[in-house]
């Protein structure tokens, strides 16, 4: 039953991660680059909820909407600002824009919210489930978490497969140039995947500060490099690798706390990693990559 | 006034003059061939007509507009499609989905009716569907229309890459070599497909291409380039016989 328990955490956990590296994982699709900041954005979108909950008092449902709704525009104005004008540049440039960004975010949210953690106050309104005769107590978070998460990746794979935007958004991962060709806007179709993925970013804060509810201006810097973790993991530039990767390293991540230790729990899941692209470099969804001679 | 004007076009890259001097006249609805040896800039004429490269000098005027050195999309928008040399199609995605692609600006709705789906979404992906299927038909690709575009044989990849081009509803389409690779027979039945597109469409069409039996058979009018100028132009007949053609394919002075 303890087990059982630990899976549930672990796969709550594991699709907050999922949710995380979806923005990851369609950037680096599209765009071809890794957007460090991501993480930093689940922070914002976390404090803005904060805000309008705990200081301005509105109902959290609003005050996610907000959050999301503010997060898109901060994906787009970093895109805009920050990468759009690289379009051309080495990755490496780009890579390191993306690690500064992240850090102007952090030092903008210290100077604006201060370094002192804040409690965030849990949005879910839903009472723990006990399962078993009371052995098996499932908290209202952890529920919600699965759910949305479950949601939301139905609803991004629908839309990828089947919505002539999500179509653009593989044409464009495929063949820029071809695509651009076809007519379509490859800056508006790229500001678009900034914009989703910003979005997921914010729903994500919110889960993630109300299963753990520590509010700082790091709070997202550890759960973006996981996430990341999880993208490649599960094959970088894949939405389902996305989600398996960030589900696996989530249950990775809590047995290694359960039944190892909690201070290798981190090492552990870094290590698991490692293996798994000595034994597949293109993660566990990943395109095979096959040249041909 | 002619589709397209090409005037006193010309690219350098560095100091290597790729193209210079190029004037080209398009009119509507007709077939016109693009041809020269190897390395004579004709690919790079597409690049210039498509927007990948911008010409250092001279205009390209489309249907009275000026389309110099506008962006890809823009001038695809604007009337102009192509086709590629190599083939780049969308090869994960199915042959209906590559063909939707190219519909990406024919049938248009919003972003959030994608994302929750409201009323008209359904009715205009079944838009897309009906059109994208009856192109696909034309090329006789309607019964692979589910498969991945990977798995399409060579020749069936160079249609698709065809209709794709068509269903962004071109003004002028240009073919980089179509019947590059193609058996006999199969180049036989491009001929028939490329002058059936003309007159359904009444699209204006041009083409590079290096099997001159398939350029004399449907190319109303030719230009020849080599060294990246235009060293004749006329109907078939006459670049067969112009003495300047014969000694640029086949060398001498």
């Amino acid at each position: 039953m303890e087990f059982l328990s630990y899976l549930i955490n672990g796969i709550s956990l594991g699709s907050v991660y999922a949710i995380i590296a979806l923005g990851y994982t369609m950037v680096y699709g599209i765009a071809k680059m890794l957007n460090f900041a991501h993480g930093d954005v689940i922070m914002v979108g976390s404090y803005i909820v904060f805000i309008a909950v705990n200081q301005m008092g509105m109902p959290p449902l609003l005050a996610i909407v907000i959050s999301m709704a503010l997060c898109t525009l901060l994906g787009i104005v970093i895109e805009r600002f920050a990468y759009k004008p690289l379009r051309s540049a080495s990755s490496l440039a780009v890579l390191i824009t993306a690690i500064g960004v992240s850090y102007l975010l952090q030092n903008l949210a210290l100077l604006i919210w201060g370094a002192d953690p804040k409690s965030f106050t849990s949005v879910v309104g839903l009472a723990p489930v006990q399962l078993a005769g009371g052995r098996l107590v499932i908290s209202g978070e952890t529920i919600v978490t699965i759910v949305v998460s479950a949601i939301i990746m139905a609803g991004l794979i629908f839309f990828v497969n089947n919505t002539k935007m999500g179509r653009a958004m593989l044409a464009v991962s495929e063949d820029k140039g071809a695509a651009q060709l076809m007519g379509i806007n490859v800056n508006s179709t790229i500001a678009m995947t900034f914009a989703i993925g910003s979005a997921l970013a914010a729903v994500a804060g919110v889960l993630l500060c109300s299963a753990y509810p520590t509010l700082q201006p790091t709070t997202g810097a550890m759960p973006g490099i996981k996430a990341f973790t999880a993208a490649v993991f599960g094959g970088i530039g894949s939405i389902p690798g996305a989600f398996v990767g960030g589900i696996l390293l989530g249950v990775i991540e809590i047995m290694s706390k359960a039944y190892i230790s909690t201070q290798l729990a981190d090492a552990i899941v870094f290590a698991v990693l490692i293996i798994v692209l000595l034994v597949r470099p293109t993660g566990l969804l990943g395109k095979k990559i096959s040249e041909k001679v | 006034m002619a589709l397209l004007e090409v005037m006193n076009v010309g690219i350098a890259f560095g100091g290597l003059q790729a193209v210079a001097q190029l004037d080209m006249k398009i009119e509507k609805g007709h077939l016109y061939g693009l041809i020269g040896p190897n390395g004579a800039g004709k690919t790079t004429v597409f690049n210039m007509l498509t927007g990948v490269y911008r010409p250092t000098e001279g205009d390209i005027i489309l249907d009275g507009k000026n389309i110099t050195g506008k962006a890809p999309a823009k001038i695809n928008q604007a009337g102009i499609a192509r086709t590629f040399q190599n083939i780049r199609l969308f090869s994960q995605m199915t042959v209906l989905d590559n063909v939707k692609i190219g519909l990406h600006n024919q049938v248009k709705y919003s972003m959030w009716t994608g994302i929750f789906r409201l009323p008209g979404f359904r009715e205009k992906e079944q838009e897309m569907d009906y059109k994208a299927m009856k192109l696909l038909k034309i090329f006789d690709l309607d019964k692979e229309a589910n498969l991945p575009a990977s798995s399409l044989p060579y020749g069936k990849q160079r249609k698709l890459e065809i209709a794709r081009a068509l269903a962004t509803n071109p003004k002028l389409l240009l073919l980089d070599e179509p019947a590059a690779g193609m058996n006999p027979s199969e180049s036989e039945e491009l001929m028939n497909t490329i002058k059936f597109v003309q007159k359904e469409f009444g699209v204006a069409i041009l083409l590079i291409e290096h099997d001159m039996n398939f350029v004399m058979g449907i190319c109303e009018y030719i230009y020849v380039l080599d060294y990246g100028r235009v060293i004749a132009q006329g109907n078939g007949e006459s670049i067969r016989n112009n003495p300047k053609v014969i000694a640029a394919y086949l060398g001498g002075d």
